[in-house]
């Protein structure tokens, strides 16, 4: 058993490091997350097909080419990389950043699409009713709308995290296999495989692996399922 | 307080084009289904946007649309209460019933929140959710989150046509009380005459999306071509009554009107308390002289006053009783045969058990 619990320095900063960005893609794609579910799922516009299209291009493409995609206009030279370096210092590039962005990229349709549903199944007279109370519509939303969406909003959240924890393609694509910057928990598996006597290193973080997904699926259960009795019956 | 309400709207196929002012304590907007009540209700409450028109309650302007005005429903202070309750399903009945104070500066604010829920009877629910609340509960706790916002006109949306019958008599003495010891205007729709008989002071008719008429509700219920087809029958009579006393051995109520006294089944009401009662016209028979070896309780002495043709063979005879009119539907063959015409001295007959239990 021993065996399994005796990770080396770059094994455990690739565990830390897979969770940080997780955490870090997760958390930064909600509130775009939220704005988007929104306006699929209420607004009425020109494009808004186009819009969904764009959404769901990470899920339909393979990884390789949004990692592309995204050194071309992330990279360093890239528009987009260029200018957030010049103007606000914030590197992409080979950093864990991008791998976090990467990964936000890759988990977004997941996300959006969990959000939308549930936001598609609020009842909107009930929104209509907060109105008449006096609510202006950023106060219903905070009040009324946000909290009947949370059990959609957690497991978009959670659908996020564990694709961000199994994101391997665009993520190598776009920033490298850097041990300590932006090698993941995959890339590390999938480093470990590339060397001989690399086997029980690779089934140890696979193990890892599975754990935290498991954890973070039956976390997200359990909350989903505690907000959603809180609205029924008691 | 006055809601002055000229709109014109398209929805498909369908116009409303309606037009009226109402001061009244409880003004029912009255019509079948169809007729456009549900509409202007949410106009008044800024749920829909007329393409036409303007509202105004209270004074300030809510629509104009020559003026390109249009308040948004947050900032109407108008109450509004729905057939379907729509209660927050993720709060605690005490949270639904505070929800519209936060958005009352609090200088507006004049309902006191154990005063709402005493009047309401809602206490023992406080701690409850929304889920777990029987649908006159609901709808007693939805008329209590409306009263907390402290609105300045309340409306009421069909609040007792998703109830059945028991829910209903559960429900109308609260709205009774509402109209009776608060100082909030309210706008009532509703297609049932029982219900606009008992609660209105002042009714508007539609029908196909314009206003038929408009009056007191005494007027308004002796007129049976302005009621729905299917509630004809229920059309007569409506008196402001008070309790003289109860007959325990007989169980019945004997109430007090100008027309004289009515015995109706016993009312569990205390003595003194004002009621209204609706005289159907087709429970009203007509006497010539005074009725000896009747079996029928009520005779209210008075002198024809109105005499108009009714549907089928029916003619619809207004009596004036000491000042109030009864209605009564009896047959033109009757008429002719009793000789009836204006001003002569009859007898109106009313068997009490003819009352519904709940009048």
């Amino acid at each position: 058993m021993n065996w399994l619990l005796d990770l080396t320095p770059d094994e455990w900063n690739a565990v830390r490091l897979s969770i940080k960005v997780a955490t870090v893609a997760m958390v930064a794609s909600l509130p775009p997350g939220i704005l988007i579910a929104l306006v699929l799922a209420r607004g009425q516009f020109w494009g808004k097909a186009l819009l969904n299209g764009l959404v769901h291009l990470p899920l339909i493409l393979p990884p390789v080419v949004i990692g592309y995609l995204l050194l071309l206009s992330f990279g360093r030279r890239g528009p987009v990389g260029a200018f957030l370096a010049e103007r606000f210092g914030i590197v992409f590039s080979f950093r864990w950043t991008g791998a976090a962005l990467a990964c936000a990229v890759m988990g977004f349709p997941l996300m959006v699409r969990a959000i939308r549903l549930s936001i598609e199944a609020v009842d909107r007279r009930i929104e209509a009713a907060a109105g008449t109370l006096g609510a202006n519509p950023l106060w219903v939303f905070g009040t009324i709308t946000l909290p009947l969406i949370l059990p959609g909003l957690i497991t978009g959240a959670i659908l996020s995290f564990a694709k961000a924890m199994g994101e391997f393609g665009a993520t190598i694509t776009f920033v490298s296999n850097i041990p300590n910057e932006t090698q993941t928990l995959p890339s590390a598996i999938y480093t470990f495989t590339q060397v001989p006597g690399g086997d029980a290193g690779a089934l140890r973080l696979t193990l890892i692996s599975i754990a935290i997904s498991m954890a973070a699926l039956v976390a997200s259960e359990v909350l989903a399922r505690r907000v959603g009795r809180r609205m029924d019956i008691e | 307080m006055t809601v002055v309400v000229d709109i014109r709207h398209r929805l498909g196929d369908f116009e409303v084009d309606a037009c009226f002012e109402s001061a009244g304590r409880l003004t029912a907007l009255f019509g079948p289904s169809g007729s456009g009540k549900t509409t202007l209700i949410n106009m008044i409450a800024g749920l829909i946007r007329p393409d036409k028109g303007r509202i105004e309650a209270d004074g300030r302007v809510l629509v104009d649309t020559d003026a390109g005005l249009f308040v948004p429903k947050h900032k109407r202070r108008i109450g509004m209460v729905f057939q379907d309750a729509r209660l927050f399903p993720h709060m605690s009945v005490a949270s639904n019933l505070r929800y519209g104070r936060w958005f009352t500066p609090s200088a507006e604010r004049y309902a006191d929140i154990d005063a709402v829920v005493d009047l309401l009877g809602i206490g023992p629910l406080l701690d409850r959710r929304p889920a777990s609340l029987s649908g006159g509960e609901k709808q007693r706790v939805a008329i209590g989150r409306a009263l907390l916002a402290s609105p300045k006109l309340l409306l009421m949306d069909e609040p007792l046509a998703s109830l059945d019958d028991a829910r209903k008599a559960e429900i109308l003495p609260y709205i009774e009380r509402l109209r009776d010891e608060t100082k909030i205007p309210i706008v009532y729709v509703s297609h049932s005459i029982s219900e606009v008989a008992r609660l209105a002071s002042d009714v508007v008719v539609l029908a196909q999306g314009k206003v038929a008429a408009c009056g007191p509700t005494g007027a308004i219920m002796q007129r049976p071509d302005l009621l729905p087809a299917e509630e004809r029958g229920e059309g007569g009579a409506v008196l402001d009554a008070a309790v003289l006393r109860h007959d325990d051995v007989f169980g019945m109520t004997v109430l007090g009107s100008v027309a004289g006294e009515i015995r109706v089944p016993l009312l569990a009401v205390p003595v003194g308390a004002p009621m209204r009662i609706r005289i159907r016209a087709r429970d009203v028979m007509i006497a010539t002289e005074q009725p000896r070896g009747l079996s029928a309780l009520n005779i209210l002495p008075g002198t024809i006053l109105t005499i108009a043709p009714g549907e089928g063979p029916a003619v619809e005879i207004g009596i004036d009783c000491n000042g109030a009119t009864v209605l009564a539907r009896i047959t033109e063959q009757s008429r002719q045969t009793l000789k009836l015409r204006l001003g002569r001295e009859v007898y109106a007959v009313v068997k009490t058990v003819s009352f519904d239990r709940r009048i």
